[in-house]
């Protein structure tokens, strides 16, 4: 069963450029090794974190778009926890969400073909409260 | 103000069926505005979810700069009372939040 997911992690802060690149590089053999696909991997930089982890005030954030199944991303978290450099990571579904987006923006096109008919029923949610 | 009520109660008769379902919540933003039918002395502007005016389906939990906007400021979550953003799109914004917080983005307690 093959879903999207989004896998944020945050590499400690010390780490050169060309060292993220390398860890990025081998976290997504392991993904496509395990039958996962990796669409995008984006370096979102370095930032200051909200809180310490692990003794550090900053980390680099990482971003894996993925299409995998639920073993590719497991295995995928086991290795992020392994490895050093991974300060912290989560993983986020999204197939739901995009599905719940395209349904709203499905209903929205259609709302705007007859505008009047959308403003309506907001306002008679409110109305109890001011004749009651 | 006054003339949204008089605006209202005519819609209100016109569709009695859809009252029942709409009740309960009715009644709660009734006590939020603190009694609007006793006489009362100053203004307050009807809040709405800034989510539903500016249709922003996709709350993300990457998004800090919005989703900091509803966070106090020592961390917590502003409630909906405050903010007057709808049930729907409050329990996707905590959400959000709570995972922001996981990651580093949002803090779980500031200083």
């Amino acid at each position: 069963m093959q879903r999207s997911y989004e896998v944020m992690f945050i590499v400690r802060p010390d780490l050169t450029e060309e060292d993220v690149d390398k860890l990025i590089s081998t976290l997504s053999t392991h993904v496509t090794n395990a039958g996962g696909t990796v669409e995008n991997a984006e370096k979102m930089g370095k930032r200051r974190l909200a809180y310490l982890v692990k003794k550090f005030h900053e980390g680099q954030y990482v971003l894996f778009t993925l299409n995998a199944d639920g073993k590719a991303v497991h295995e995928l978290e086991r290795r992020m926890r392994v490895t050093e450099p991974v300060i912290k990571f989560i993983t986020v579904r999204m197939d739901e969400e995009r599905q719940r987006l395209e349904k709203i923006r499905k209903i929205r096109a259609s709302h705007a073909k007859r505008p009047p008919a959308e403003a309506a029923p907001v306002e008679a949610a409110e109305s109890p409260a001011a004749t009651a | 103000m006054a003339d949204e009520t008089n605006q209202e109660s005519p819609r209100e008769t016109s569709r009695p069926q859809s009252r029942g379902g709409d009740r309960d919540r009715g009644d709660r933003g009734e006590r939020g505005s603190g009694g609007r039918d006793q006489g009362r002395k100053f203004f307050r502007r009807k809040k709405v979810c800034r989510f539903c005016v500016e249709k922003i389906d996709d709350i993300n939990y990457k998004d800090v700069r919005l989703l900091q906007q509803f966070v106090a400021e020592r961390g917590k979550i502003v409630p909906r009372r405050l903010t007057g953003v709808c049930t729907p799109h409050q329990r996707r914004l905590s959400t959000a939040i709570k995972r922001a917080r996981n990651i580093a983005l949002l803090p779980f307690a500031a200083r």
